[in-house]
């Protein structure tokens, strides 16, 4: 036994393992990565299946050597204890570092060394690597779609001053803080609404649709200021009179072109696409299903059971059914549903389709929270007398709310995500762009550059707003 | 009865809301389909189609129903969904155990792959792989053989066809095995409740169904033997492969790229279930003198299924769901086959997608109902 003795590493021949299995460790990393990066093939004497395994069996008893428990050496401590507790381990961190090093090479030339930047047309790209010159001269069409290049500028600025504005939570004075909520719920998507609305579309678009906006924004902000006991009768009653009123007393057939603005041309939906599409629909579903799927969620934990089966049966039916049937649902079948003279903008159906359909994602979600309170913080307060709107206004939704901050936030990355199947219904945003762009006979063949592209900018939208979804989860909890 | 109006009112308010929306919408879908000429019925199921599908699972060509057309893109979405939840589940697996490791690369790797594949849109997933990777496939008389039987081209991959003889006979024994599997696990059972005593199971449950399908070889009389796909000239630069089974890269992109996506999330949940167990339990069990894979196998995996599983059924609704954007690579699914090119061909709007739309959820709901009752069946009885 005494020679498996002394091929078990101990620290009394600390020394002698360690160089050795250092210096082992170190010849099968070289090999590896002369092979990736200069083809340059140390072993090549060697027959080909024991050239292809020698730097896996050397690294692996280089690592044997070296594991040596409580050498007293900081740094081979923490290495052992990191990827090299036991042979198995061993092996798979060798296999994860000989990956990193034989894929670095092909990827750095593809994107960066062999690709090629200069020029604005296909004849520059000669090299085996990517071709940037295709993203960079279509990158107007990735950004927005068939929106007129001279009026590109209005997009720009919408978008600016939307972020400006949304930035304002961050700038208020204590004084100014309890109207944040009114802000973002109310105020926010309204002026975001007339920038579309006005700015961006410029013309007709949304016809009737418009004024039922309008009225139940309006109708909103009035009922702030409505005493709580009238307020059911109320939000049943006043969005329809105002919308009424608004179609059929103020604005008259004449003014039908309520967005034309002076000196802006119209640019119809069927235009609009690439990224800032992307995100006006990522917007206003955002805007949309939120509400929506609160009412739901409090819908289905309703005690009147009518009212909890037509939640449920909502509920279960959006989530039930893939999206794109529901986007084909919006596309063709639901026109046959309406007047034939009653018109909606298919930019305007998409948004409702999307934004109904993760609204049954949210209402599951906010449920979840609801259900997750203790019942003593509805007894609590239903004994200080407050009626249902009230506690649930001010007790139970802020509590339950900030119990699904990940689940919200889950579900809003889910929608981000699923904004390039508005093709069904003929939109296309930037993954919708791409796939026109890449049939272009001048540009065939350059299809991997542009996804490439298009997977690092979502990527960077949705692990951004993931990370940012954890800060708050962080910033809001509160021990209970 | 004591009704309160404060009961009723909100109730009668919303039925009369909803049957109001409902009976527009009705109203104008009549008035529209009298104006366009358009009659509503199923009836359209079982006229002839004419059309033909690129890939399908049954015999099927122009001449049979729409009905049959219907059965076709269910039967692919099914081999996709199934195939994907299989891969998906396998790869979540591994990858949710490997981002517990304390082992720091494997860890890191593990979240890499998480990260990255769970923040880009499955539709782009869909098409880098379809249009991009797959398309930088060799050409079928180019393409090398793995293993001298698989080929691997830009036209699907070729895989060869098992050829059976007598595969009934195979198919009762592996059931026989099987069922003699049920019955000797439920005596192991009752003996060790008995008598304290352990039968190896496992050992025999692994013999039996190696030797039962063995023996139906010997004595039964089966057969296999496997039909390799032989490369052949059509024209002078078009070649295909005749023999063994072709599976499409459509088949092959939305696989991949539906069980890389869904493997993420399922990693996650793996994740959070083990993590879920308390360090307590295995302590526990430890000190009790169970083995490192009795503290797994009786004390860990228990705990951590109940935490694994509601949220894993919501991956696999996903994954089905999610299928059907194979319409957007036009692999044969029932959205593509059913709501695309059969609604095309009749027109038939509000039947086609309501049929379809119900399909899935059906799909849906059976599958929920199916993972709830294995739910509540592996909950705690809480006394």
């Amino acid at each position: 036994m005494s020679n498996i003795n002394f091929l078990k590493p101990d620290r009394t021949n600390l020394n002698t393992f360690l160089y050795l299995g250092s210096f082992l460790f170190f010849i099968s990393i070289l090999d590896v990565f002369l092979n990736s990066f200069f083809r340059l093939n140390l072993t090549g004497f060697l027959p080909n299946f024991l050239s292809f395994l020698l730097p896996l069996i050397f690294g692996f008893i280089g690592l044997y050597f070296i594991r040596i428990e409580y050498s007293g050496i900081k740094n081979l401590d923490l290495l052992n204890k990191h990827i090299n507790t036991n042979n198995f381990n061993a092996v798979l961190s060798l296999l994860i570092i000989f990956i990193i090093i034989k894929s670095l090479p092909p990827i750095l030339s593809w994107f960066v060394i062999d690709a090629s930047f200069a020029g604005d047309t296909k004849d520059v790209c000669t090299g085996s690597g990517a071709c940037w010159t295709y993203i960079k001269v279509w990158m107007r069409r990735f950004m927005y779609g068939m929106y007129p290049n001279a009026e590109q500028w209005r997009i720009n600025l919408s978008f600016v001053a939307l972020v400006l504005l949304g930035s304002v939570g961050y700038f208020a004075t204590d004084k100014f803080k309890k109207y944040l909520t009114l802000y973002y719920v109310v105020i926010y998507p309204l002026i975001a609404f007339l920038f579309i609305f006005f700015f961006i579309s410029g013309g007709p678009v949304f016809f009737d649709f418009s004024y039922g906006i309008i009225a139940a924004i309006l109708s909103i902000i009035i009922g702030f200021l409505i005493p709580s006991k009238f307020k059911f009768y109320y939000f049943l009653i006043v969005p329809l009179a105002l919308y009424v009123i608004l179609k059929y007393f103020l604005f008259f057939e004449e003014y039908i072109e309520l967005g034309k603005l002076d000196g802006l041309n119209w640019v119809e939906t069927g235009a609009w696409g690439g990224l800032s599409l992307t995100f006006i629909i990522s917007f206003f579903c955002l805007i949309f299903c939120f509400p929506i799927g609160m009412a739901f969620a409090l819908g289905r934990r309703s005690e009147f059971p009518l009212i909890r089966y037509i939640s449920v049966g909502f509920i279960e039916f959006w989530r039930g059914v893939p999206l794109i049937t529901v986007l084909f649902m919006s596309a063709v079948m639901f026109p046959m549903f309406l007047p034939e003279d009653f018109f909606i903008d298919k930019l305007v159906r998409a948004i409702i389709a999307i934004s109904l359909f993760e609204a049954a994602y949210v209402a599951e979600v906010i449920r979840g929270g609801l259900q997750a309170l203790p019942r003593g913080q509805y007894e609590a307060a239903k004994s200080l007398g407050m009626g249902y709107w009230k506690m649930h206004i001010f007790v139970i939704l802020p509590q339950a709310l900030k119990l699904v901050i990940p689940g919200i936030a889950n579900t809003f990355l889910a929608l981000v995500k699923d904004t390039p199947l508005i093709f069904v219904v003929g939109l296309l945003e930037i993954v919708g762009m791409l796939n026109l762009a890449k049939t272009n006979p001048k540009w065939l063949g350059f299809a991997m550059e542009g996804y490439v592209f298009a997977a690092i900018i979502f990527w960077i939208i949705c692990y951004a707003m993931s990370k940012y979804s954890y800060n708050l989860e962080q910033k809001y909890k509160t021990d209970r | 009865m004591n009704f309160k109006l404060k009961d009723i009112v909100p109730q009668l308010i919303t039925v009369l809301a909803v049957v109001l929306v409902f009976g527009f919408f009705t109203y104008n879908a009549q008035i529209n389909m009298e104006n366009r000429g358009i009659d509503f019925g199923y009836g359209f199921l079982s006229q002839e189609s004419s059309f033909d599908v690129q890939f399908s699972l049954i015999e099927y060509d122009g001449s049979h129903s729409y009905f049959r057309a219907y059965l076709v893109g269910l039967l692919n979405t099914i081999l996709v969904s199934v195939i994907g939840i299989i891969i998906a589940t396998i790869l979540g697996v591994i990858v949710g155990i490997a981002r517990l490791s304390p082992n720091y690369l494997i860890n890191k790797f593990a979240a890499f792959y998480v990260e990255f594949f769970r923040n880009i849109p499955l539709l782009l997933q869909i098409f880098f792989w379809y249009f991009a990777a797959l398309r930088a496939l060799p050409l079928p008389q180019d393409a090398e053989a793995m293993f001298g039987v698989f080929f691997l081209t830009i036209k699907g991959l070729y895989v060869p066809a098992f050829i059976w003889q007598n595969f009934n006979i195979f198919f009762y024994s592996i059931i026989a095995a099987i069922i003699a599997i049920i019955v000797i696990r439920a005596h192991a059972k009752k003996v060790q409740e008995n008598q304290g005593k352990q039968i190896p199971v496992f050992l025999i449950s692994l013999g039996l169904i190696f030797i039962l399908p063995f023996l139906s070889f010997l004595i039964g009389g089966v057969r296999l033997s496997f039909e390799v796909p032989v490369l052949k000239q059509l024209a002078t630069t078009s070649f295909i492969y005749e023999g063994g089974v072709s599976l499409p890269p459509e088949l092959i992109a939305l696989t991949l790229s539906l069980s890389l996506y869904t493997a993420t999330f399922i990693a996650e949940c793996v994740r959070a279930g083990i993590q879920g167990v308390g360090k307590g339990q295995k302590e526990a069990a430890a000190s009790i003198g169970l083995t490192p894979n009795q503290v797994l196998k009786l004390v860990i995996m228990p705990q951590a299924l109940r935490i694994i599983i509601p949220p894993t059924t919501n991956q696999y609704l996903n994954l089905t769901k999610n299928s059907s954007l194979a319409a957007a690579i036009a692999y044969p699914d029932l959205v593509l086959v059913f709501a695309g090119t059969a609604l095309m061909q009749t027109g038939k709007a509000i039947e086609i997608v309501s049929i379809t739309m119900f399909t899935y959820l059906t799909l849906s709901i059976s599958i929920s109902i199916l993972m709830n009752w294995y739910n509540k069946k592996i909950a705690i009885q809480e006394k």
